[in-house]
């Protein structure tokens, strides 16, 4: 840890990015669940993402990065999934 | 060359801050500092500064234009009082909390309820604990000097942090004095160009402002910033000197007036210790060894300077023009007794709140106050620490 004498003045964060390093998966209440089958790959779950929870490779969804997911749900509200059966699902955390 | 002019108080800070061509400033009116920015816009209108004005829809709005605009990397300045500064009270933290060099000028006027708007140190005593740097003025030309070198301390690499500059809202902001200019190529030259440091604008590098620090670190930049205030004196004594070079003007943490060999003293800031030094110079043409001590620098408080050139003292007397609700004394006594705790030999403390909501600081409060000091310095008695003075028993 940093002494008072090493931190930046005004507490400027002069690293890029460096919001990888504080994993805020463990606030989560609530986890989304990803159901494969019901996706058609819209991406609007990536778009909404208000973190960078959504992992996307070649174009198609992948698993979740829970590591940042903070559970808010707005994934699973915007999910259209396919023919009424939503590809993202919340879940209670832990169970 | 330099010029002798008759101009207002708020003309005084308006033309330091055209020297100063800030890139941005973030303004609301309120009186009695609407003037400021209203002279101040119109420099803007005729391009005499090439300053973006950003009219906002509130004073916490103001200082969060200027908050903004000081992380992207401009030399910033606006103006406020009273109610204004009370709304900023929140970013004003911030400012300071981020080390923005933001530069303020301040008609000192009294805060509502009872609403008024005339002279009174209630809301710079308001913000006196916001890690802001504090500066006083007696006149124009000290609003006027302080306001130019408030830029240099506030920008200075070592420091880093917001400067406010305040008059006596009214008093001073609107009589018209007779006070000298530093010439623009002389003022411009003495500010000098504004760097930035970790600009948000420099996009090459990304950075981040603002940013959550809990438990364990928050006091660490406490401290810091603790540390930073402390350097301040130094700074400011530093310009002080550089500027005296360029004005003849000389200026300390405080002015010490008559007061090397004086048996009693007073300390009161602006306006008043104008009238307070005449009354001084009756006395003392009498021979009654009084002085008087006014503070400049306010925050940081010059504790131990202060407590050396007042320690000597039979007698003193704090004058606050602002009052604290806390059933204790004025702010400003408050700080002096601070100053002088510490000695075993001390003088005898007594405050008198005078002067609020603009009400005349007369001579014959000066008066009054001297002989109560000549008594206690006499035979010790202390009637009462804290009196009103000028109100209507």
């Amino acid at each position: 840890m940093k002494t008072w004498k090493e931190v930046n003045p005004g507490a400027v964060i002069l690293e890029p990015g460096s919001a990888r390093k504080f994993k805020t998966g463990s606030w989560r209440a609530m986890r989304p669940k990803w159901i494969e089958e019901n996706c058609i790959h819209c991406l609007l779950c990536w778009v909404y993402c208000p973190d960078m929870s959504v992992k996307v490779k070649d174009g198609k969804r992948e698993q979740f990065d829970y590591d940042f997911c903070k559970g808010c749900g707005l994934c699973a509200l915007e999910c259209p999934g396919k023919k009424g059966q939503k590809a993202i699902v919340m879940e209670q955390e832990g169970n | 060359m330099s010029k002798k002019v008759g101009i207002t108080g708020n003309e005084a800070i308006a033309q330091a801050m055209r020297i100063a061509n800030p890139d941005v400033c973030g303004a609301y009116p309120i009186t009695p500092a609407t003037d400021i920015m209203q002279r101040f816009t119109s420099f803007v209108a005729n391009c005499e500064v090439k300053t973006e004005m950003i009219l906002t829809e509130s004073e916490h709005s103001a200082m969060s234009a200027c908050i903004g605009s000081s992380v992207a990397g401009g030399r910033v300045a606006t103006a406020s009082a009273a109610q204004g500064i009370a709304l900023m009270w929140e970013m004003l933290f911030i400012a300071s909390g981020l080390r923005l060099p933001i530069v303020m000028g301040v008609a000192n006027r009294a805060l509502s309820a009872p609403l008024n708007i005339h002279g009174d140190h209630s809301d710079g005593m308001g913000m006196r604990d916001c890690g802001w740097i504090h500066f006083y003025s007696e006149n124009a030309q000290e609003g006027f000097d302080n306001m130019l070198m408030a830029f240099r301390i506030a920008e200075h690499m070592d420091i880093r942090l917001p400067v406010m500059v305040g008059l006596d809202g009214f008093i001073t902001s609107h009589s018209i004095e007779t006070m000298e200019y530093v010439d623009d190529e002389t003022g411009r030259a003495f500010v000098g160009e504004f760097k930035a440091v970790n600009p948000l604008l420099d996009i090459k590098n990304p950075k981040s402002y603002g940013p959550l620090i809990l438990t364990d670190m928050y006091m660490e930049y406490r401290k810091a910033h603790d540390n930073v205030m402390a350097k301040v004196p130094g700074v400011v004594l530093e310009v002080a000197a550089e500027f005296e070079k360029i004005s003849g003007r000389k200026y300390g943490l405080f002015e010490s007036y008559r007061l090397d060999d004086a048996e009693i003293a007073l300390v009161v800031m602006s306006s008043a210790a104008g009238t307070t030094k005449d009354v001084i110079d009756t006395y003392r043409a009498k021979g009654v060894k009084v002085g008087l001590l006014k503070p400049r620098l306010y925050r940081p408080f010059p504790y131990e300077q202060m407590g050396e050139a007042l320690k000597h003292c039979k007698a003193v007397a704090v004058l606050d023009r602002a009052d604290c609700f806390g059933g204790s004394y004025g702010p400003l006594f408050a700080d002096v007794s601070n100053a002088l705790y510490h000695y075993a030999q001390r003088p005898i403390m007594i405050n008198k709140i005078y002067g609020l909501g603009g009400r005349d600081y007369m001579p014959d409060q000066a008066e009054y106050t001297i002989n109560e000091l000549i008594q206690i310095a006499k035979d010790g008695k202390v009637k009462s620490i804290k009196e009103y003075i000028g109100v209507r028993e």
